[in-house]
């Protein structure tokens, strides 16, 4: 689903994030992408997700080779991938409703659709009953999970999350965590950049390890790290 | 772009719109008194062209005769020409109380009657056909007593060239008004635009297109040119029809005849209101430009 063929990245201000990094993610995978900061993580959630372009190398992405997209075609790409963020980037003057809806409007989805999957997918994520509530009248944990519903209401095949959990305490965490376990079990692809030890520990899931921009060790059913805490 | 998308498209420019009202205004004021300036040279332009015609049609040769000339063999001379449609003898005394009456004043010149009147004897001579008033001019110069033949050449020429000058300055003036309208669109659209940065950040991450992100701006910005250009053109039909008309009434405008009809009025009013409108499309698409590279 995932291939990343010798991909370098450096920033215009001249620091190098990746160096030499090849990698591949089947379809249905959980991967986690972990590493101190500066490792690279989020440089290359970014270049999956097609914010910008890597300085060399290959990312095919669904059998695309998304480093040639035309801007058209970087849209169309978007709208198959969900992304959560760390900071969540809901709309603060707009309803959770219309926060989950947007990303359906965006696609151009009927009112009827629109209607009908929001709140399915906001009681999927456990919000069931505060669709009109506005995001700062949630917690940290409630705002990621409306993230979380916006990223996976146009039934994308592909989540990227760049420190879902960066922002929230250890037991709101995991509940997030066990909510991108549902929608990966359900046969979406979830790659996700975390410095969270414990998380990666616990849920035991593929792990690819980057220090100074290269890959360190990539593993199934990973740990965090080999050295004890 | 489905419907749905033109819809929230709709209420965005809207909201928009609602968000910077009074720059919205200052900005379709701009853009009237722009276009405003533009249409008024326009009318002008079309009104200068009519008038051009009008005194080709009715061009009449005034032919000056020597004091000593044989009135009678002049006559039969231009007679024989060919093209003459008429020839009108205005003799000097009737030239004097022409002269006096044009100046207001019959009494001003009464000194000047009879010997003492300046004015030569003379004829107007029409042509059966405009284009043959200058070959006629010329022959009838070459008569002997014949001092001078003038069709107004110099009228026309000096028309000519005030629309031209006109043309110039008003073509100036107007493109730099509608530089000015422009850039003040590109401003009022980047407020917009800020104070909806994270939307459209979230939006091209959600996979909108450019499109669908550009289009609630370019109707915002197409909205204030169309507005202004309204407010433009009606004010400027007004005080035209109003012009028009107090120039038909008035004797002395007799020659200038104000065009009025529908067809050379409509493609100036319609064009403008196009203009405007693409002005404000064009404001718009400047301004998004540069922050749809997400």
């Amino acid at each position: 689903m995932i291939e990343v063929q010798h991909v370098k990245m450096v920033y215009p201000n001249g620091v190098g994030a990746l160096n030499d990094i090849s990698v591949s993610i089947e379809q249905s995978e959980f991967v986690f992408i972990v590493g101190a900061s500066g490792a690279g993580k989020s440089t290359l959630i970014r270049l999956i997700g097609r914010e910008f372009l890597p300085s060399s190398g290959s990312i095919r992405v669904f059998g695309k080779e998304i480093t040639r997209l035309r801007r058209r075609e970087v849209s169309m790409f978007r709208r198959s991938i969900g992304v959560v963020f760390q900071d969540f980037r809901l709309l603060d003057n707009h309803s959770i409703f219309d926060n989950v809806a947007f990303a359906m409007q965006v696609v151009g989805a009927t009112p009827r659709e629109v209607r009908r999957r929001v709140p399915e997918s906001l009681e999927m994520v456990g919000l069931t009953g505060k669709a009109k509530m506005k995001p700062h009248e949630l917690s940290g944990g409630e705002q990621q999970r409306v993230c979380l519903a916006r990223a996976i209401i146009n039934q994308p095949s592909l989540i990227i999350a760049d420190e879902p959990t960066g922002n929230l305490d250890p037991k709101t965490s995991m509940e997030i965590m066990e909510l991108l376990r549902t929608i990966n079990i359900r046969g979406t692809t979830v790659m996700m950049a975390t410095h969270d030890s414990e998380i990666v520990n616990k849920m035991k899931q593929r792990v690819i390890r980057l220090a100074d921009g290269k890959i360190e060790r990539d593993e199934q059913r990973g740990v965090y790290s080999h050295y004890a805490h | 772009m489905n419907i749905n998308s033109l819809k929230y498209c709709l209420r965005q420019s809207v909201v928009s719109l609602k968000r910077n009202f009074w720059l919205a205004v200052v900005t379709s004021c701009i853009i009237a008194v722009s276009l405003a300036i533009l249409g008024g040279f326009l009318l002008m332009a079309v009104n200068a062209g009519q008038l051009i015609r009008n005194v080709e049609s009715n061009v009449e040769i005034g032919v000056f005769l020597y004091a000593d000339a044989d009135v009678s063999a002049v006559q039969k001379q231009i007679n024989s020409l060919e093209g003459v449609n008429s020839v009108t003898f205005v003799s000097k005394d009737e030239g004097l109380v022409t002269f006096s009456n044009s100046l207001g004043d019959p009494a001003l010149l009464a000194g000047l009657k009879g010997e003492d009147n300046p004015l030569p004897d003379a004829y107007r001579v029409k042509a059966t056909d405009t284009a043959l008033v200058a070959g006629l001019a010329e022959s009838i110069r070459a008569m002997p007593g014949v001092e001078m033949a003038d069709y107004g050449e110099e009228l026309v020429g000096r028309i000519l060239k005030i629309t031209g000058w006109l043309n110039t300055l008003f073509v100036g003036i107007s493109v730099l008004l509608a530089l000015g309208a422009v850039f003040l669109i590109v401003t009022t659209i980047r407020l917009s635009v800020m104070a909806r940065l994270e939307e459209i950040g979230i939006m091209k991450y959600l996979g909108a297109s450019d499109w669908y992100i550009r289009f609630p701006f370019l109707l915002e910005g197409m909205a204030m040119g169309w507005v202004g250009t309204l407010v433009s053109t009606i004010a400027l039909g007004l005080a035209y029809s109003k012009l028009a008309t107090s120039l038909r009434q008035d004797a002395f405008a007799f020659f200038i005849r104000p065009v009025t009809s529908v067809e050379q009025l409509a493609p100036i009013f319609v064009g403008l209101l196009l203009l405007g409108t693409l002005m404000g499309g064009i404001g718009s698409l400047i301004s998004v430009r540069k922050f749809l590279r997400v």
